[in-house]
């Protein structure tokens, strides 16, 4: 049987055009897809990642909930310009605790990767609350609510929990601790215990300027304060590192 | 298959499917698009060699070029540097303090520092350094400072930033809130006091004595201020936070303290030091002696004055 004729009863059977199509399908999925999973350097090892604290994760929800992403990407291109402007392109690792991850394909306002430390919390509240009051050509809405509005998240524990069966490496001690350790790391006034040490490099004090209330603004703040600055990338010998490094 | 026949009217071959009388012309490929597909098959597997392309066990082919992204940004990240570099290597040679004496080499680093103000300042101070009353961040265009404002200071504030964490050398004070400390009537003669310092009302005696119990120590007894712990001064018509009563009365009950990221981690020393010659050029910068602390002078019991 010729070629031609062979395929001309694909054609005509849909049910074998469908599984064939498919099977086609998955061997390019295969080849483009599946190599991530065990090449070494689909993510780099670094030192200073951690999973988000509670708070921070809580601030991550309310950005995803209002959408931050749709016009704030979070990922730094190695290109020049780039790393001009916002700094240090973005590492992969600096997202592998991300679900999902932010990185996003459009940039209305600026890249976010490396906002921590970039601004003082008192300018994230007048941003959030006005945007226009700092930086008068800005199209953002307005987020003022936010420090009206208590946080509350229904069962922390059960975010982390679930984080955690995604791969996102909470110990017993974070998801036990995790209703108390989100209130305390926007309350001056309240106990950490071992936070900070649980978590390095926790910014611990209260973020929107009412130190009275725990608020949407101060979990939002401290998820703000805390992107890209947990792997100090600048370090020369990371750096080179990076640079050498081939094949990707 | 049967029907496979040479159309009389085009002359060209038919693909011998024929539905209740419709066929279907099997014009060739234009030779054109058939060469440039081959070609593209051979610059594929040629690029697959050259670039990283195969993922292997450990890792993807490196490809014989040993190209990859971020490399390829190291070098041109190196040679931006290296068209830089003659005159950073001049700046970073010289003493801050001496720089503003070399008008060449300062007017480099004011250009360079405007840059940088650009892209990482104008977000408080504004794209003027006007800074703004209403949201609390300094005017940088006056001769009023908070920490100081000759150019060695300047840096250093840049440097280590302004009551902001993650720095240990970082600028730090507070004022402590005095509501529910003073009556309304305290607080009016005290914020009238205030005034008085620079001129715009009559001094009060009570409000000199509440001054005097809790302000002087930072504020100094006319008002003069302390650099040294960022207290402003409060005897001139400057007002970081708005100088009517109102204002004051607000600040007297719930100060509210300024705060600035330090950026010696975020930016490299020259471009700090660009920075600080760009802010001490915009027309308050001082002298160095103004306001340099003079050298301790040795006591009798060896400890160094205070």
């Amino acid at each position: 049987m010729s070629m031609i004729s062979t395929h001309k009863k694909i054609e005509r059977n849909v049910t074998v055009l469908a599984g064939l199509a498919f099977i086609t399908v998955t061997i390019g999925g295969i080849v483009e897809i599946a190599p991530l999973f065990w090449i070494d350097n689909t993510i780099e090892k670094v030192d200073g990642m951690r999973p988000y604290t509670p708070l921070e994760q809580a601030g991550r929800d309310i950005y995803v909930r209002e959408g931050c992403y749709v016009c704030h990407s979070q990922m730094i291109r190695p290109f020049r310009d780039e790393q001009e402007r916002y700094g240090h392109y973005s590492l992969a690792a600096e997202s592998m605790y991300d679900h999902p991850f932010q990185w996003g394909s459009k940039r209305t306002g600026p890249d976010l990767a490396r906002v921590g430390g970039r601004y003082s919390d008192a300018w994230h509240v007048q941003h959030l609350t006005n945007p226009e009051a700092v930086v008068p050509d800005s199209v953002m809405p307005k987020y003022g609510f936010l420090a009206d509005t208590d946080l509350h998240v229904a069962d922390m524990k059960a975010n982390l929990t679930a984080l955690n069966r995604v791969g996102v490496p909470y110990t017993k001690a974070d998801i036990e601790k995790a209703d108390t350790d989100l209130m305390a790391q926007a309350d001056p006034n309240a106990d950490a215990g071992d936070l900070e040490k649980r978590y390095p490099k926790a910014q611990i004090r209260d973020f929107d300027g009412n130190p009275d209330r725990v608020t949407e603004m101060d979990a939002l703040i401290a998820y703000l304060q805390v992107l890209g600055t947990l792997v100090d990338v600048n370090a020369p010998a990371a750096q080179e590192e990076l640079a050498k490094e081939k094949g990707r | 298959m049967a029907n496979k026949r040479i159309d009389e009217a085009t002359q060209t071959e038919t693909v011998g499917h024929e539905w209740d009388g419709i066929e279907e012309l099997n014009t060739p490929l234009p030779r054109w698009w058939l060469w440039s597909f081959y070609g593209c098959i051979a610059f594929a597997i040629g690029y697959m060699i050259v670039y990283p392309a195969i993922p292997m066990v450990h890792k993807a082919t490196e490809g014989t070029l040993g190209w990859s992204s971020r490399g390829q940004l190291a070098e041109e990240m190196k040679a931006a540097d290296a068209e830089r570099s003659e005159v950073r290597a001049k700046i970073a040679a010289v003493d801050i303090v001496k720089l503003p004496e070399q008008p060449d080499l300062m007017a480099q680093a004011v250009a360079g520092g405007a840059a940088a103000f650009k892209v990482n300042c104008v977000q408080c101070h504004g794209s003027g350094a006007a800074g703004s009353q209403t949201l609390g961040y300094p005017n940088l265009n006056d001769d009023d400072w908070l920490w100081g404002g000759d150019i060695k200071t300047i840096e250093y504030t840049i440097t280590h930033g302004i009551r902001q964490a993650n720095d240990d050398d970082l600028r730090q004070s507070a004022m402590p809130p005095f509501a529910g400390v003073f009556d309304p009537q305290q607080l009016d003669a005290l914020a009238t006091h205030v005034l008085s310092l620079s001129g715009k009302a009559k001094p009060n005696a009570q409000g000199a004595q509440i001054y005097a119990d809790n302000c002087v120590v930072c504020h100094g007894d006319k008002g003069q201020g302390d650099r040294t712990v960022g207290a402003p001064r409060l005897a001139d018509a400057i007002w970081l936070y708005g100088g009517t009563k109102a204002d004051i009365e607000k600040q007297i009950l719930n100060p509210r303290m300024g705060q600035m990221p330090h950026w010696g981690g975020r930016l490299d020393p020259v471009t700090i030091k660009m920075l600080a010659a760009y802010v001490y050029s915009l027309g308050g910068g001082e002298k160095i002696a103004q306001t340099t602390t003079p050298e301790p002078v040795k006591q009798d019991d060896g400890q160094p004055q205070q």
